[in-house]
């Protein structure tokens, strides 16, 4: 009987433990949740300025996404779009060729230089990316790279040639093929270039699909860089200068709803790729040939 | 196979026993580099040599001597009024732009560096095809070579690429700024109106001064910036971990439901959220607005989030953590259920409370696995501009820092970046950048060095 007893407060006590779980789990999810539904809700406000004394708008509406389209005269939200869609696919073409070049050459031949090179690859990640921002943007103007469409294509080189010093998590999944894929390939007279593009390519699909989606995603994020090339003309901006330009004192009253609008349209796709990403990273790290 | 093995035994010589051993034509290699190889019936490699050859030394009198004269003082003609009679009035004459002299100085040494090792190669290649003609063998024509690009040498080609990006847009800018920091080149030496010049090591002399108006602004910035990383990297590693323990709980109830909620804010991108919060946590932002209708705050008042120092400091940690236990939450998960049950289940018998199991099991085991990824994102938060910049931009700001250039939040980089965007003092930025670059290769380099992956990377293969 007392035993039976001691079980059941046990039992309620358990019970009340998951709950209280359950609970602080839902309480943390809001705070972290809490400023994407403030952006999503900013986004179809009705009311200006930035503002508000309401969690829910007093006023619901649809115009601010429409009106980001179609209102382009003194800032394009559709111009920044194409551009950063089009600097987002030739970059992730040229960073994928470049991230699986170094990472196949790194990981399947040796060469007198390969541990220096490895290292060198650390040591330059060390440095803040944007020290260097300024010698970068002369050396694109001795390019002539600075002018108008040019600055897009200056914004592709600089994207895609400093991605190839992230190979490390590619060159660790090439390391998990068996070298005897390679060898039984070579005795059937394959050269190295056919061994690269008809058996490693292939088997890493996982690998691949994440270097496309996180060099195709990095144009969209950043815009410390794109900020310096892009300089005052917005009519190369990317998505990220131009939405943090809508937040300038001279826009935010008017813009600051059509600001969360347009970020509501950017973050969608992107979220979508991130969560679609992370299953393919997953898979990345844990190796080609499954065990 | 056998053909490739033999010509490796052969003519893998070095640069200088290639030259004493060689016969006349390949000495004449050294001069004219190509014509070793034209004698032994490479023609096509050898006029390729003597074409780069024609191209550098074009390059050297055309345009690397003048800029080599001028690299020691790095301009000595100012720009100048100058009256003009012809029209009237008074026209710029234009002086020598240190700048470009210095830039295209750090592009003549790196040009000539990447002719001289061409040139040792074109010896060792006249050397080597020598050899191979005395032993009787047959050289291989230009095309076989070329094959080989693609087939033993692949990663030549491979590497050349994605090398000459990183040559060109990394370690050429960095050698720049680099040499930068030896130079006055800052707000009162701007080309082309004036000239800078070399002056040594001052600058890092006024930068590390105590006493100095720049000391006082460094020091008291590096120790923010460190306290920072220490609060945004360990903080941010319990909470996440304490939180994907409590997801991963037997009695938790849709596991991928809670991940999910907080994946997102990692999806979306930290320019929109942060500067949504940035807009809620003005003196008329949202949650002070919020806060002064339920009558928290008086009519007038405002939490000073962004506009006291300390404030400031404490909001930031605390977005932070916002920021990145999502990423904890996200790297701990799987390494969490990988740790032996074996433990706990002993753990259970000793009569240990889920304090001590954490405290004894769980934290030593994570710090054992995770330990390099601790110390990247230690560096990572070094570094970490995004969230200052975006959140507070360095606010609130202060005379007390080198002309005001800096705030109390501003960490190294963002008032590296301050430095050189927006007031041209670019040899303190320069200062700066070395700086955080010692510190972080110090604390970095021992860290990968003892990851499993790097001493071990042939284990699975």
């Amino acid at each position: 009987m007392k035993n039976s007893t001691a079980r059941g407060s046990y039992r309620r006590k358990k019970k009340i433990r998951t709950v209280l779980m359950h609970i602080l789990l839902a309480v943390l999810a809001l705070i972290w949740l809490f400023p994407i539904f403030w952006i999503i809700m900013t986004s179809l406000r009705g009311e200006p300025g930035s503002y508000f004394t309401t969690f829910f708008p007093k006023k619901v509406t649809f115009s601010n996404y429409t009106r980001l389209f179609t209102e382009t005269d003194l800032l394009n939200f559709p111009r920044w779009f194409s551009n950063t869609l089009v600097v987002a696919c030739v970059t992730c073409v040229l960073s994928t060729f470049f991230v699986l070049a170094v990472s196949y050459s790194m990981s399947r031949m040796r060469f007198k230089m390969r541990k220096p090179f490895m290292n060198v690859a650390l040591v330059l990640g060390m440095f803040p990316a944007f020290m260097s921002m300024i010698a970068v943007y002369y050396i694109l103007k001795g390019l002539n790279l600075t002018e108008g469409v040019m600055k897009l294509v200056a914004l592709i080189l600089v994207y895609s040639s400093a991605s190839s010093l992230a190979f490390y998590i590619a060159k660790g999944f090439f390391d998990t093929i068996p070298k005897s894929v390679d060898e039984a390939a070579m005795i059937d007279g394959a050269s190295r270039f056919k061994i690269f593009y008809r058996i490693t390519v292939p088997l890493s699909k996982p690998i691949i699909v994440y270097t496309v989606i996180t060099s195709f995603l990095a144009p969209w994020l950043d815009f410390i860089f794109a900020r310096v090339i892009a300089g005052a003309d917005s009519r190369y901006y990317t998505v990220a200068i131009g939405l943090w330009n809508m937040l300038e004192k001279e826009y935010v009253y008017h813009y600051y709803t059509r600001f969360a609008a347009g970020s509501v349209c950017v973050a969608i796709p992107i979220a979508a790729l991130f969560v679609f990403t992370q299953r393919y990273y997953a898979e990345g790290l844990s190796g080609a040939v499954k065990g | 196979m056998k053909k490739s093995m033999q010509s490796a035994e052969i003519g893998e010589a070095g640069f200088f026993k290639s030259l004493a051993k060689g016969d006349g034509f390949t000495k004449l290699s050294l001069l004219v580099p190509g014509i070793g190889n034209i004698r032994r019936g490479q023609i096509g490699k050898g006029i390729l040599f003597l074409c780069i050859t024609a191209l550098y030394w074009l390059y050297f009198f055309r345009t690397g001597l003048p800029v080599l004269e001028k690299l020691p003082t790095l301009g000595t003609k100012t720009q100048e009024k100058v009256w003009d009679e012809a029209q009237g009035i008074y026209v710029y004459e234009a002086g020598d732009n240190s700048l470009l002299i210095l830039l295209y100085g750090v592009i003549f040494v790196f040009l000539t560096a990447a002719f001289l090792l061409f040139w040792r190669a074109a010896v060792r290649s006249a050397y080597k095809a020598e050899e191979l003609k005395r032993a009787g063998r047959r050289v291989p024509g230009f095309w076989e070579e070329v094959e080989s690009y693609f087939d033993t040498k692949l990663y030549r080609s491979l590497l050349s690429l994605p090398v000459l990006g990183v040559l060109i847009f990394t370690v050429l800018p960095l050698v720049f700024m680099i040499s930068m920091a030896f130079t006055n080149y800052d707000r009162d030496h701007q080309v082309p109106g004036k000239l800078f010049t070399w002056i040594g090591l001052d600058n890092f002399r006024t930068v590390l001064d105590f006493n100095g108006a720049f000391g006082k602004t460094f020091w008291p910035i590096l120790g923010w910036t460190l306290t920072w990383a220490v609060f945004a990297t360990f903080l941010n590693y319990i909470l996440g971990m304490l939180l994907a323990i409590l997801i991963n709980h037997r009695s938790v109830k849709a596991k991928g439901f809670w991940r999910f909620c907080f994946i997102l804010s990692i999806a979306t991108p930290q320019f929109v959220t942060l500067l949504t919060m940035r807009t809620l946590l003005q003196p008329n932002g949202a949650v002070n607005v919020l806060l002064r209708e339920m009558g928290l705050l008086a009519s007038d008042g405002a939490l000073p989030f962004f506009t006291d120092a300390t404030w400031a400091r404490v909001t930031i940690i605390l977005v932070n953590i916002w920021v990145g236990v999502p990423y904890t939450l996200l790297t701990t998960t799987g390494i969490l259920q990988n740790i032996p049950t074996e433990l706990y289940e002993a753990a259970k018998v000793d009569g240990a409370n889920a304090r001590v199991t954490f405290l004894k099991i769980t934290l030593p085991y994570m710090l054992f696995v995770t330990a390099p990824t601790l110390i990247t994102t230690f560096i990572n938060n070094i570094n970490n501009f995004n969230v200052i910049y975006l959140l507070s931009g360095g606010a609130p700001a202060t005379l007390e820092y080198y002309r005001g250039t800096a705030g109390k939040t501003d960490l190294l980089v963002t008032w590296l970046y301050k430095l050189t965007i927006d007031n041209k003092d670019y040899c303190y930025g320069a200062v700066i950048g070395i700086m955080t670059f010692v510190i972080s290769i110090v604390l970095s380099l021992v860290a990968y060095r003892r990851t499993a992956a790097y001493k071990n990377e042939e284990g699975f293969q």
